[in-house]
């Protein structure tokens, strides 16, 4: 693992951030004197486990999974929230961890910033909505004229697709949708290049989903920003991504070309998150059944994590962690089964019609 | 599927099967009195659902689809009320039953499954004690074959090793394996209607896809009738029969679940159906519908969707249209209005 190069994603776009090899643990542990009393080790909850990836210039990433996977502890990683364990966050290059002086800090701060999902906890009840917008402005000093910060808020609005005149209210009095809107416009104000989004229409409705997912679009396309989109949401994430990672149990089991990995899945677990979503066409289509569900990640299983509920686990899944291997879509995927080319067609079909017969309402 | 479409304002056209549907609502209104005046939460809304059924309520937040399925077993919380209208449970209204009466018919007629799992089950009993309560209640049997029925049940529902979880405590179930819990404990003496609101939106993917299985699975298995309310509309094409449509506290559109999902005839379901994406439909906008539901106390004149509606005329700020037959569907708007000139063309 240690050598393998940072991924380049199969294309020769420019990389605005990159993730190499990284690793967040959350110390665990019962207190000290539980330890010594009860002779207890100090253990540690492994949430992101050496993920690599890049995002070019202009993209968004997308990272799916289900809860408990890490793709929040990565996204608050990513935006410094959180201290890595181990491994690099490089955005434009530069490293984020090695930044010694606060005014390089503040720098490359300024350039990324980060939408919440609850837009209900994420705004200051008690601002009014042009000192939430005009925050990141003051903090960062980009600007000290009272009159241009107005002026600069007021765009700000109008760009998310609210009025200069919403500014002077406060945040309850709007949907939830145009909070998410007054969240979108805060993180703008410092002019950033890469946003890191957790789950932003989640707490939505589908037609305010829409809305909102239209103007990240919009957004992207007028200011060329960068995103890095953390869902659970396959539907929404096949709509805005141009890359997508898959995270089970705080690994990275499978990443490329958003487009590719929906038509083509390699994975096992992503071939079954894709089965599982509830299919609007009603073609009738065979499916994967699910089994199990998603262990404690205090406790993940040996070898792949994913072994317990893989319909083609076998020894070497159960005693060896899989390593990146490059598909043929250029992304990579981490699956023994894939890399020794167990899962011809035959198989894959075998597995859908093995267990169906006994599940299915007849 | 088509055979089952119903006529909500002629009940009478109900009743030609012979039998009497399960469940009949007519004219539901569900109101809290405020300070401000009487909010309306539910107007108007009528529909029926026949033994074996599975009806999708679907809406957006505050459209009034959880009030409705409250108000049907009878625990809408204070100071929301009934404000009129009718429920039948096979003939006989339950709208107006006494607490103690209505108890019994709760668990034993209609059995209920709520979106948090947790909330449902008392985490001071074992799943098994709370299983033989229940069953204890409604039915004479004794300790031992109740908990042999409460064994019967769990390994039903897909739970491993049903003589080793029956007792333990909720909080050592998983997420998905309490739902499954829920759904044992909402079927446990045979309910011919389960009320499910949003049984599968605080669940994974990968869960909500078993629990929706194992759910049709057992309510066909038993006979029973769902009244599924979600706003999701994939859950909803995997599993119902029919679907009602509701916005700002009433029924926009109802028909078989094929119709509403691939023919939405309501301007709103239309938008509604757009807005969703869909994986493999590489569209560079989604279709929104421009915004906002209007809150209780705002709620327009008319059709209560025309300031958002991309076909609005006329007549749609004046006058409200009720639900007018829409190919095999049913749609409260005026472009189904067979005197309506404008409507020509339409469905």
């Amino acid at each position: 693992m240690a050598d393998v190069a940072p991924a380049v994603l199969g294309s020769q776009e420019e990389a605005l951030v990159e993730v190499v090899e990284l690793s967040k643990e959350f110390d665990v542990s019962p207190p000290l004197l539980t330890r010594l009393l009860q002779g207890q080790q100090k253990s540690f909850l492994r949430a992101v486990d050496e993920v690599s990836f890049s995002i070019p210039r202009g993209r968004t990433f997308s990272l799916v999974g289900e809860s408990g996977c890490g793709k929040s502890t990565l996204a608050r990683l990513v935006v410094g929230l959180y201290a890595p364990t181990r491994g690099r966050i490089l955005i434009d290059g530069k490293e984020l961890s090695r930044l010694r002086s606060r005014r390089e800090q503040a720098q490359v701060r300024r350039r990324l910033q980060m939408i919440f999902q609850d837009p209900f906890a994420s705004l200051n009840p008690r601002w009014r909505v042009r000192d939430i917008i005009a925050e990141p402005i003051r903090a960062h000093g980009l600007m000290s004229d009272r009159k241009a910060i107005d002026r600069r808020v007021g765009e700000l609005l109008e760009l998310v697709r609210l009025t200069a005149a919403d500014g002077l209210k406060y945040p309850h009095e709007f949907s939830g949708g145009q909070r998410q809107r007054i969240s979108i416009a805060r993180a703008l104000a410092s002019n950033p290049e890469f946003l890191v989004c957790d789950e932003p229409t989640s707490a939505l409705d589908v037609s305010v989903q829409a809305q909102i997912l239209n103007l990240m679009k919009d957004l992207q396309r007028e200011l060329g920003l960068t995103y890095l989109f953390i869902s659970h949401d396959l539907a929404v994430v096949y709509h805005l991504s141009d890359y997508l990672g898959v995270m089970y149990l705080g690994r990275v089991v499978e990443w490329g070309a958003a487009r590719n990995v929906f038509a083509n899945p390699q994975h096992p677990y992503t071939r079954m998150l894709l089965d599982a979503i509830p299919d609007l066409e009603m073609s009738g289509r065979q499916r994967i059944p699910v089994r199990g569900e998603v262990p404690s990640p205090m406790d993940p299983p040996s070898g792949c994590h994913f072994n317990p509920r893989c319909p083609f686990a076998n020894e070497r899944c159960r005693a060896e962690i899989p390593m990146p291997i490059p598909t043929v879509h250029g992304g990579e995927v981490r699956c023994h089964a894939v890399e020794e080319g167990r899962l011809t067609e035959e198989v894959v079909r075998d597995a859908l019609r093995r267990p169906l017969a006994e599940e299915e309402v007849p | 599927m088509a055979d089952r479409t119903l006529a909500p304002h002629s009940p009478a056209e109900a009743h030609k099967g012979g039998k009497p549907p399960l469940l009949e609502v007519r004219n539901l209104q569900v109101e809290f009195p405020t300070r401000r005046g009487l909010l309306k939460a539910v107007r108007d809304v009528s529909f029926s659902l026949q033994e074996g059924e599975i009806l999708g309520v679907v809406g957006e937040s505050g459209a009034g689809k959880s009030l409705t399925g409250t108000a049907v077993i009878g625990l809408l919380e204070p100071p929301g009320r009934i404000g009129g209208g009718e429920i039948l449970l096979n003939g006989r209204r339950i709208d107006n039953l006494p607490y103690a009466q209505m108890r019994r018919i709760r668990g034993k007629e209609i059995g209920m499954v709520f979106q948090d799992p947790l909330t449902s089950l008392n985490p001071l009993y074992t799943v098994g004690q709370q299983l033989i309560e229940t069953i204890r209640t409604h039915t004479d049997l004794s300790e031992a074959r109740a908990r042999a029925r409460a064994l019967e049940l769990l390994a039903d529902v897909g739970i491993p090793a049903p003589e080793r979880r029956i007792d333990q405590y909720p909080h050592q179930f998983s997420g998905g394996m309490r739902q499954r819990v829920v759904i044992a404990l909402a079927l446990c003496v045979n309910p011919k209607l389960v009320i499910a609101d949003e049984p599968t939106t605080a669940l994974d993917v990968s869960i909500q896809a078993q629990i929706i299985k194992v759910l049709k699975r057992l309510c066909h298995e038993h006979g029973a009738a769902v009244m599924l309310i979600t706003h999701d509309m994939g859950v909803i094409a995997e599993t119902a029969d029919r679907v009602a449509v509701m916005y700002a506290g009433r029924l926009v559109e109802i028909g078989p679940v094929r119709e509403v999902v691939k023919n939405p005839r309501h301007p709103y379901t239309r938008g509604l159906m757009g807005s969703i994406p869909v994986i493999g439909h590489d569209q560079e906008r989604l279709n929104q519908i421009e915004g906002s539901m209007p809150r209780l106390t705002e709620i327009p004149s008319g059709c209560p969707f025309h300031p958002r509606c991309p076909e609005v005329f006329e007549r749609c700020p004046r006058e409200r249209p009720d639900l007018l037959p829409a190919g095999p569907s049913q749609a409260a708007c005026w472009l189904y209005d067979p005197e309506e000139p404008r409507g020509a063309g339409h469905g």
